[in-house]
């Protein structure tokens, strides 16, 4: 019943968040900063976890494949198809409902205990447009682009690794690349990032904008947001796979 | 001029208060006092639709508040000013952008307007000079002040202040009973002040609304709260006298 109840909550919530889309005076200054606080401030976070996704890809890939007798180019078909198909959009999106499900989670709930949507309510304010609109929108356009900087930066992460540690020199890993690319991965992909930050951004929102109890309660709010955010993306992760693979 | 009917509120199985009804005319100031916990606050969010009750209405120049539509209630709540307890500050913006925030989303002013209207706001209150503050640098009587500014920057009808004195010292109380005083007379406001200072209540409020035992136990001017021989009523007031005697 309760899980009912918040679900019904949860709807309500993205209902008036679309409905208000037409209101971009109320939403376009918030949108501007959180497109640079979840895409701009994530790219570092991103690059690095994507360098390091496929480097040891790479690497693990060769080990794997020591004793079989396949062209060596295989692991950077491997590596590559891995990373735009499944770990530049899952594993980014994992480390990014900490970074920013926490963030938005917080500030919203801290917002709820200090009144502060309170207050924006009573001035005439729809707070959902201003406070949970921008950060969802925010959330679905900068993730697929994150995406791709995971994906290539993976790659990149991969070429060196295998020309590090002389697993693959860079051109065979290359070759293995281009000869198992199916453009439709990267669309794939990029559907993936897109229902991630969805639900990423919607859930944290939802924790932060109906946080109660304090500095307690906001920190409850936070952690459920993060392990929600991150049980919700694999859920997600396998019904995406299930329907369009 | 706000007529209240009939309000019942309950969270759950608790019911917080039933069958509170009273009239609050327009340009007079009142009081909603009672012991911590009785629903004060959840009360005067219930003005402005902040909150919902199970039964009862709010009824504002007429209108129900609890029958409009959004856009219309935005409106209806354009013509509230709130202080609330905590003063609800944004913390992300200082002191000059706090106040200048309703302006700037909801008139048409230009830049050097709202500097003027927010500087005037920050001498009504006293606190020239500090526009560049963040929330965090203010003591809490400032912030009140602050809050207080915000929310009459907008020019609102009615003016709802939460405990406005709460966690305050006697001197810096004073100071903001002055200042609801002023705001009252010179912005022709009518005032809710939700408090539990009786020393507050015989400074500022021309009606008194006291709310206990889950309803509300007596409603009446100040002078008849005087020669009240309201048990629960007389109670509350000898216990507020007898704390600051010792």
């Amino acid at each position: 019943m309760e899980a009912l109840e918040k679900l019904g909550k949860y709807s309500l919530l993205l209902y008036r968040s679309l409905r208000s889309l037409y209101e971009v005076d109320t939403y376009k200054k918030n949108l501007v900063n959180e497109l640079l606080k979840i895409g701009y401030e994530s790219v570092p976070i991103v690059l690095l976890t994507g360098v390091f996704t496929g480097a040891v890809m790479t690497i693990q890939t060769a080990y794997q494949l020591e004793i079989a007798f396949v062209p060596i180019s295989i692991i950077g078909a491997i590596t590559s198809e891995s990373l735009l198909i499944e770990l530049a959009a899952v594993i980014t999106s994992l480390v990014l409902a900490g970074k920013v499900g926490a963030r938005i989670a917080t500030e919203l709930g801290t917002m709820r205990v200090s009144e502060q949507i309170d207050a924006l309510e009573s001035m005439g304010f729809n707070s959902v447009s201003f406070l949970v609109l921008p950060r969802v929108l925010a959330g679905l356009i900068m993730f697929p682009m994150l995406y791709i900087f995971a994906s290539i930066s993976g790659i990149v992460g991969g070429i060196v690794a295998g020309a590090i540690s002389g697993a693959i020199p860079p051109a065979e890993f290359i070759q293995g690349a281009r000869q198992f690319f199916y453009p439709w991965d990267v669309t794939f992909g990029i559907l993936k990032a897109f229902v991630f930050g969805y639900v990423i951004t919607s859930v944290s929102c939802f924790k932060g904008y109906y946080a109660s109890g304090g500095a307690e309660g906001v920190g409850n709010s936070t952690t459920q947001a993060t392990v929600l955010s991150c049980i919700y993306v694999l859920l997600a992760d396998f019904v995406l796979a299930a329907v369009f693979l | 001029m706000i007529e209240i009917r009939n309000l019942k509120k309950s969270f759950g199985d608790l019911l917080v208060w039933e069958d509170v009804s009273f009239d609050i005319e327009d340009g007079e100031t009142v009081a909603i006092i009672g012991r911590s916990g009785c629903g004060k606050s959840v009360l005067v969010k219930h003005l402005n639709a902040l909150m919902y009750p199970d039964s009862g209405e709010v009824i504002i120049d007429g209108e129900n508040v609890f029958d409009l539509e959004y856009v219309a209630l935005r409106k209806m709540r354009q013509r509230f000013g709130v202080l609330f307890q905590g003063s609800a500050l944004f913390d992300s913006l200082n002191t000059f952008e706090n106040i200048a925030f309703p302006l700037r989303y909801f008139t048409d002013y230009s830049e050097g307007d709202i500097t003027k209207k927010v500087e005037e706001a920050l001498g009504l209150v006293n606190l020239e000079g500090t526009g560049e503050k963040s929330p965090a640098e203010l003591s809490g009587g400032m912030r009140r002040r602050v809050a207080l500014a915000r929310a009459t920057i907008l020019e609102p009808d009615f003016l709802i202040y939460d405990e406005p004195t709460s966690g305050l010292d006697p001197r810096t109380s004073s100071e903001i009973n002055k200042l609801i005083i002023s705001m009252a007379e010179n912005l022709n406001i009518t005032s809710i002040v939700v408090t539990h200072d009786i020393h507050s209540v015989l400074e500022i409020a021309e009606k008194v609304v006291f709310l206990e035992n889950q309803g509300m136990c007596w409603y009446g001017t100040v002078g008849e709260m005087r020669k009240s021989d309201n048990k629960e009523l007389m109670d509350f007031i000898t216990a507020s006298e007898y704390q600051i005697r010792n």
